[in-house]
C-alpha cells in the first residue's frame, strides 16, 4: 500500500527522522494559515500517489503566505494523470548544500532487504545508478543480524562524512531501518535527504510502501486503504469484492483466472491487434458469485465494447464460472458482446450450462482472442 | 531397481500435509492421494487424533514424523500462520517444503528462506501451485489431467499459465518430467537457475520450458546462467506481461536495485541473447520445444 507523502512524513518524524516543518491543507485558506505559522519561504506540494508529480507541475514554491494561498488554489483544481488533487502539503523550504539518497527495500534475487545510499541524490538518482554505479552504496541486510549501528556508520562513512555529521547521518539510517522492520515496509525512501547549509540532515521527500500482505498486523493502515486510495469506480468495486483489477486504456474487457494467464491474455489480444480495457483476475477457485461480480464490474465500464472471458480451470471449476456468467446476465443483462473460452476442471458441465442458455463457448485462447478482436472491429464500424 | 525420474519429488517421496483439516487442505489431500502421492500424515494444531481421507492427523509436525517418517511437507495453512508452519517443518528436518499459501508477509518469507538455506532444505513457493513429477508424485493443487509423462521439464512463475502450457505440450504428444511452480511472490524459495541445475542432472528431462512474467530479475539471471554455463539441454521461454503497463514502480529504489531488469523487454532480450528461444504466445512453447526435440543435437 502506497502512502501519501504527508502520511509518510509523519511516520518518518515519529521515528525521529528530521523532516521539514509542515502541515496538510485541503483549502487555499488553510494553506495560507500553515504558511503564516511557518513564517518562512515554503514549498506547496500536491498530494498524489501517482509518480512524476514534480514534472507535472505539482510542486510550487512560495515566498509569502499570499503566494502559498495562490499556489494551493492552483494545485487544488489540478489533475495529475487523471487523478484530482484533493490536498496539498505545505512545508518549510530547506536550503541545501547537498542532496543525498537513502532507501531500504527488498532484494528479490538475494532474498533479503537491502539498504541503498548515495551522495548523488535527487531526481536523477536512477541515471546515477545506471551510469556511475560507484556512486551507489549498497548493503545487503542479513535476515538474522539485521542492519546494525555499525552498518549505519559504515554507510555514512562511505558517503564521505566524518565526526558528528557521520553520527547524525548514521542515526537517521538506523531509525529508517527500524521503521522498515516494525511497519513491514516494502520500500522506504528518502530522496532527497538534504544536507542543509548549517550541516544538518533533513528528509525533504519521502516515499513509503507498506507490504499489503502484512496489513493484518497493522490495523492503523487497514482503515484508510479503501477511502484514501485514488481509484476509479471499477477499481473501488473490485477491491471491495477482493478481485485483482487494473484499468487499462483499451476497449476489450478481459477477465481470467490467475495473474499469469490474464497477463498472457492481454498480450495475445494485443498481438491480434486489439486493445485491452482492463486486467481482471478472479483468482484461484473463484465461485459463481465472484465471477458474476467480475462480469458486472467490467460491463459497467463505459469504455468496454467487447468482453473476453478466458478461464482455464485448475482449482477453479468451469461449472461455477458458467453459473456466474448466467448470474451476471440475470443481474444486468448482456449489454455487450461476450467471448468465452472455458476449459479445464468440470469443463463438460460448464459448457452444457452455457450452451443450454444459448451461449457459445470456445476452446482455444488464441481463437477466442481473435474472435474478440474481430467483434471489436465490427462494433467500431 | 528403477531410477527416480524428475526432480525434487518422486515415487519415494513421503509427505505430510500441514493444514490438512481445512477445506483446501482436505480437498487436495484426496486429489494428491488419488494421483499416487504418499501422504503419510497430516498436521492441524488442536485436531490431533482425527483422520482425513484415511490419513492420521497430529497436533505437531514433531509427533507426525515420529510416527510416520517423512521427507516433505505441503502447507495449506492461512497466511498469518504459514511461516510458523514452515519453520516447524524445517525444524523437523523435512527437506522439501511446498507452500501453497499466498499473502505471506515479505519479512516472514525472508526469514524462512534464510532458515531453509541454513538447513539445506528446498522451499517451493510460497504462492505456488506446487510440484508434480508425472505419474509419480504430486505435491500441489494443479489439475492432474493436463499433465502426461514425458521428457520436458517446466518451471513457471504462474499457476494457470503453467496448466495452459502443459496442456499445449500434452496435446502435441509431448509429455513432462516434472512441472514446478516457483511461486508468485516477491520472495520465493527457488529461482529458475536452481531448477535449471536440477533438470540438467535429471536423465528423464531432455528439454526445459521456462514460464516467466514481468517483475524481478529471475528470468535475466536464468538467461545469464544458460549463456555462461553452456547449458546442455534445449531451453524455450515464455514471458507474460509484454503489454502490461509500467504502473507498479516502487519509487527509485526498485530501479536502482534491479537496473533495467523487470520489464518483459529486458527479459526477452536477455533470453534471446543467451540463445533461448522466446515463444510469442503460450501455444508456441509446445511448437518450439517439439522442433528442438526433433532436431538431432550436435
Amino acid at each position: 500500500m502506497k502512502l501519501f507523502e504527508h502520511e509518510a512524513k509523519m511516520i518518518f518524524a515519529k521515528y525521529g527522522i528530521p523532516t521539514p516543518r509542515g502541515g496538510l491543507a485541503d483549502s487555499a485558506a488553510q494553506a495560507r494559515e500553515i504558511a503564516t505559522k511557518i513564517n518562512a519561504p515554503v514549498v506547496v506540494k500536491a498530494q498524489a500517489l501517482v509518480a512524476g508529480r514534480g514534472k507535472a507541475g505539482g510542486i510550487l514554491f512560495a515566498e509569502s503566505p499570499d503566494e502559498a494561498e495562490k499556489a494551493a488554489e492552483k494545485l487544488l483544481i489540478m489533475k495529475i494523470k487523471d487523478v484530482s488533487v484533493r490536498r496539498v502539503w505545505v512545508e518549510e523550504k530547506v536550503s541545501s548544500r547537498k542532496e543525498l539518497y537513502f532507501s531500504v527495500t527488498v532484494d528479490r534475487a538475494n532474498r533479503c532487504y537491502v539498504a541503498v545510499a548515495s551522495s548523488a541524490g535527487g531526481i536523477d538518482i536512477e541515471e546515477v545508478a545506471a551510469n556511475s554505479p560507484e556512486k551507489i552504496v549498497r548493503v545487503l541486510i542479513d535476515p538474522v543480524y539485521g542492519f546494525g549501528a555499525y552498518h549505519a556508520r559504515q554507510v555514512a562513512k562511505r558517503l564521505a562524512y566524518n565526526g558528528a555529521q557521520m553520527l547524525d547521518l548514521a542515526s537517521i539510517f538506523l531509525k529508517h531501518y527500524q521503521m522498515t522492520m516494525e511497519l513491514d515496509v516494502e520500500m522506504a525512501e528518502i530522496n532527497p535527504l538534504m544536507e542543509t547549509i548549517d550541516g544538518k540532515f533533513v528528509a525533504a521527500d519521502t516515499r513509503l510502501i507498506i507490504d499489503d500482505n502484512a496489513l493484518y498486523r497493522h490495523p492503523e493502515f487497514q482503515k484508510r486503504s479503501l477511502e484514501e486510495a485514488e481509484l476509479t469506480p471499477q477499481e473501488l468495486k473490485a477491491q471491495k469484492s477482493k478481485l485483482a483489477y487494473v484499468k487499462l486504456d483499451g476497449d476489450i474487457g478481459v477477465i481470467g483466472n490467475g495473474a499469469g494467464l490474464v497477463m498472457a491474455t492481454l498480450d495475445v489480444v494485443q498481438l491480434y491487434g486489439g486493445s485491452p480495457a482492463d486486467f481482471l483476475d478472479v483468482g484461484g477457485g473463484a465461485s459463481a458469485e465472484m465471477m458474476a461480480k467480475a462480469l458486472v464490474i467490467v460491463f459497467s465500464d463505459p469504455r468496454v465494447k467487447v468482453v473476453f472471458i478466458n478461464v482455464l480451470g485448475g482449482i477453479t471449476r468451469c461449472d461455477e464460472v458458467a453459473n456466474g456468467i448466467l448470474e451476471a446476465r440475470k443481474r444486468v443483462g448482456f449489454t455487450k458482446p461476450l467471448v468465452i473460452r472455458l476449459v479445464g476442471t468440470n469443463e463438460e458441465e460448464g459448457r452444457r450450462i452455457l450452451t443450454e442458455a444459448g451461449i457459445h463457448v470456445l476452446n482455444s485462447m488464441e481463437e477466442a482472442a481473435k474472435k474478440a478482436v474481430e467483434l471489436m472491429k465490427a462494433a467500431g464500424d | 531397481m528403477t531410477e527416480n525420474l524428475g526432480i525434487f519429488v518422486g515415487k519415494k517421496t513421503k509427505a505430510i500435509v500441514q493444514g490438512i483439516t481445512g477445506a483446501q487442505g482436505s480437498f487436495h489431500t484426496s486429489l494428491m492421494l488419488e494421483y499416487g502421492t504418499q501422504i503419510v500424515a497430516g498436521v492441524t494444531p488442536g485436531k490431533g487424533g482425527v483422520t482425513v481421507h484415511g490419513v492420521p492427523v497430529y497436533d505437531t509436525v514433531e509427533e507426525a514424523v515420529k510416527e510416520h517418517p517423512a521427507d516433505a511437507s505441503i502447507i495449506f495453512v492461512p497466511a498469518p500462520f504459514a511461516a510458523d508452519a514452515c519453520f516447524e517443518a524445517l525444524d523437523a528436518n523435512l527437506k522439501t517444503i511446498v507452500i501453497i499459501t499466498e499473502h505471506i508477509p515479505i519479512r516472514d518469507a525472508i526469514q524462512l528462506m534464510n532458515r531453509a538455506r541454513q538447513l539445506d532444505a528446498v522451499v517451493i513457493g510460497p504462492n505456488t501451485p506446487g510440484i508434480l513429477t508425472t505419474s509419480e508424485c504430486k505435491l500441489g493443487i494443479m489439475p492432474s489431467h493436463v499433465f502426461k509423462r514425458g521428457v520436458t521439464g517446466i518451471a513457471s512463475r504462474s499457476g494457470t499459465l503453467t496448466y495452459e502450457i502443459a496442456a499445449g505440450l500434452t496435446a502435441r504428444g509431448l509429455g513432462q518430467s516434472t512441472c514446478i511452480g516457483l511461486g508468485g511472490d516477491a520472495i520465493v524459495g527457488l529461482n529458475f537457475v536452481d531448477v535449471l541445475k536440477e533438470f540438467e542432472r535429471d536423465k528423464q528431462t531432455l528439454a526445459v520450458g521456462l514460464v516467466g512474467e514481468i517483475g524481478g530479475n529471475l528470468e535475466e539471471l536464468a538467461a545469464e546462467y544458460v549463456a555462461t554455463e553452456g547449458y546442455s539441454k534445449p531451453v524455450v521461454a515464455f514471458v507474460a506481461g509484454r503489454t502490461a503497463p509500467l504502473g507498479k514502480r516502487m519509487g527509485h529504489a526498485g530501479a536502482i536495485v534491479m537496473g533495467k531488469a523487470g520489464t518483459a523487454k529486458s527479459k526477452i532480450e536477455a533470453f534471446e541473447k543467451a540463445g533461448v528461444q522466446v515463444a510469442e504466445k503460450p501455444s508456441d512453447v509446445a511448437k518450439l520445444l517439439s522442433k528442438k526435440l526433433a532436431k538431432p543435437r550436435s
